[in-house]
């Protein structure tokens, strides 16, 4: 049997103003296993994940991450937890004076002692690293640009790129695609399950465009109301689960921010072995 | 329809609360006005005016001697020196505690997690350190300062370092937690340090910020410093304080034309670096 990445026991999660964002989900994710959540906006997918980030506290339930409860251990263990997780998160948390090297190679900050990271801002201590992560996104000549001089396509891709480059052993992205055009949208999300298949890390992502759920992820959980819907096999989803999961927004699930150009039926799937 | 009527209905939760704040604002202001006797009328008294009027006469013309002015060129240095390491002291004292202060640098924050409860007493007496250091004012400490070193700049220098530093560390950590704290969250949030966090997602949010106030206080510090001077601190304002005895309008007008210069030459510094870090 698969090591656990990570295990939710009856997890519910109250924000301050009274909110319940994730509400008494339970699931196991197994070590290198690829999932994709989906749901309408607000259904509780970023809460969600970043609780899997350790970023939120749930109000109750178990958490175990990587083998560890984050809020019983220690607080070294839980730095050092940390470092294992990495987040793409929608809007690229990044300085917008920053320069996209300095960007991408902040994502080791965790590993680094901390003269390390203080000598890197006087010279990137690993320009090569961070061309190559930038490489994998198609932005390597944004190397030494300022971050506030790209578009926000290439904002989430720079954040990306930070991600790949911590190298974490979990990989969490939310929406890090929402501002990408559909093309290198693909690109991106195939970059994200090459690094988790080649390294055997587990990775999980939420996403607008179903499309891309279903091709790419062996397995979609769809969230409504902070709740499970489904947790199955792209090729067992079926249109009017997809219709179901929707039924309360008004718009079509969008990809790059655009309407998807069909509806949920008919959305091309993997097949399950290939 | 029925959605069109429930439109109707809502009312905006915040209007109560702002209002209630407007009238307390006024309440609270209006005994300020008569305990400080406030009323301008005083000013456009005949008898009051025909003083000042004389007092002014008497700056005219400003004093421009060679002598006079080699004079203000050294107590202007001297000033600026004062001023300058003031600052310097100030900044070493407020850095380290503006860091300690600054919310959004706690890691135990997050979730909250373990030793959340401690970080949030640590802080606590940084806190007080700051509001300890500012709450004296810089006259007192030079004060004080002047009979520790002795008469001469050493004690202003001390002074400004010590109420400014206590400034600076407030004003710091408000800085750095008005600007975008996500940066920093999520790089805390990806188990780096608190120090890393704030070189890599703190520092380059905040900096045009934290330029433009650290100039314009390096300007209140060169005024600061022209006080000190009054209680024998050296400076321009140990120059200012002989020509006052002396009753010398031209003198007196002469060196309030330096600190106007003073003053425009650090404008134009916050200006330029402000671009230079935009």
């Amino acid at each position: 049997m698969k090591p656990v990445s990570i295990k939710l026991d009856q997890v519910s999660l109250v924000h301050a103003n009274g909110q319940r964002a994730v509400n008494n989900i339970s699931c196991e994710i197994g070590s290198g296993e690829r999932v994709a959540i989906i749901g309408p906006s607000g259904a509780g997918k970023t809460t969600l994940l970043r609780v899997l980030a350790t970023a939120l506290r749930p109000s109750s339930g178990e958490i175990r991450i990587l083998g560890k409860d984050p809020w019983r251990v220690s607080r070294t263990a839980l730095r050092e937890l940390r470092c294992r997780i990495g987040m793409v998160h929608q809007a690229p948390p990044i300085p917008p004076r920053q320069r996209v090297v300095t960007a991408v190679l902040a994502g080791r900050l965790g590993h680094w002692p901390l003269w390390k990271g203080l000598a890197s801002l006087a010279y990137p201590v690993d320009i090569a690293g961070a061309r190559r992560m930038l490489a994998r996104m198609e932005i390597a000549d944004k190397l030494f640009e300022r971050c506030d001089r790209l578009s926000g396509g290439q904002m989430q891709r720079v954040g990306v790129a930070r991600i790949l480059y911590q190298q974490p052993d979990l990989l969490l992205t939310d929406e890090p695609v929402s501002a990408v055009d559909p093309a290198l949208s693909d690109r991106v999300i195939g970059e994200l399950n090459r690094e988790a298949s080649e390294r055997g890390v587990t990775l999980v992502a939420s996403l607008h465009a179903v499309d891309l759920a279903l091709h790419w992820f062996p397995r979609i959980i769809g969230i409504r109301n902070g709740e499970i819907a489904f947790d199955l096999p792209p090729v067992r989803v079926t249109d009017a689960m997809l219709k179901d999961l929707y039924a309360s927004e008004s718009t079509v699930p969008t990809q790059g921010n655009e309407p998807l150009a069909m509806q949920p039926a008919g959305v091309r799937r993997k097949p399950l072995c290939s | 329809m029925r959605s069109e009527e429930a439109a109707v209905q809502v009312r905006d939760p915040a209007a109560v609360p702002r209002l209630m704040l407007s009238i307390a604002i006024i309440i609270l202001l209006w005994p300020g006005f008569r305990l400080t006797e406030f009323d301008l009328g005083v000013l456009f008294d005949p008898r009051n005016r025909e003083i000042m009027g004389k007092f002014i006469a008497t700056f005219f013309p400003p004093e421009a001697s060679a002598d006079f002015l080699r004079l203000i060129l050294k107590a202007t240095l001297e000033t600026l020196a004062i001023a300058t390491a003031g600052m310097t002291l100030a900044l070493l004292i407020a850095f380290p505690l503006a860091l300690v202060v600054t919310r959004s640098l706690s890691i135990s924050r997050i979730g909250p997690a373990r030793g959340f409860a401690a970080g949030r007493f640590l802080r606590l007496p940084a806190r007080f350190i700051l509001m300890f250091f500012r709450s004296i004012p810089e006259i007192v400490w030079a004060l004080l300062f002047v009979r520790a070193v002795g008469l001469g700049p050493a004690a202003g220098v001390l002074a400004i370092a010590v109420t400014y530093g206590g400034m600076l560390g407030k004003v710091y950590s408000e800085i750095l937690e008005s600007g975008d704290t996500r940066p920093t969250l999520a790089l805390l949030e990806a188990g780096s340090g608190r120090l890393a966090a704030f070189c890599y997602g703190m520092w380059p949010v905040a900096l045009p910020e934290l330029v433009s106030y650290t100039v314009y206080r390096w300007e209140c510090a060169v005024r600061a410093s022209v006080i000190m001077g009054f209680v024998g601190a050296g400076g321009l304002g140990q120059l200012m304080e002989l020509s006052m005895r002396m009753l010398n309008g031209g003198e007196v007008s002469a060196i309030l034309l330096t600190f106007f210069l003073l003053v425009m030459l650090a404008d134009a510094i916050s200006a330029m670096l402000r671009k230079a870090t935009a």
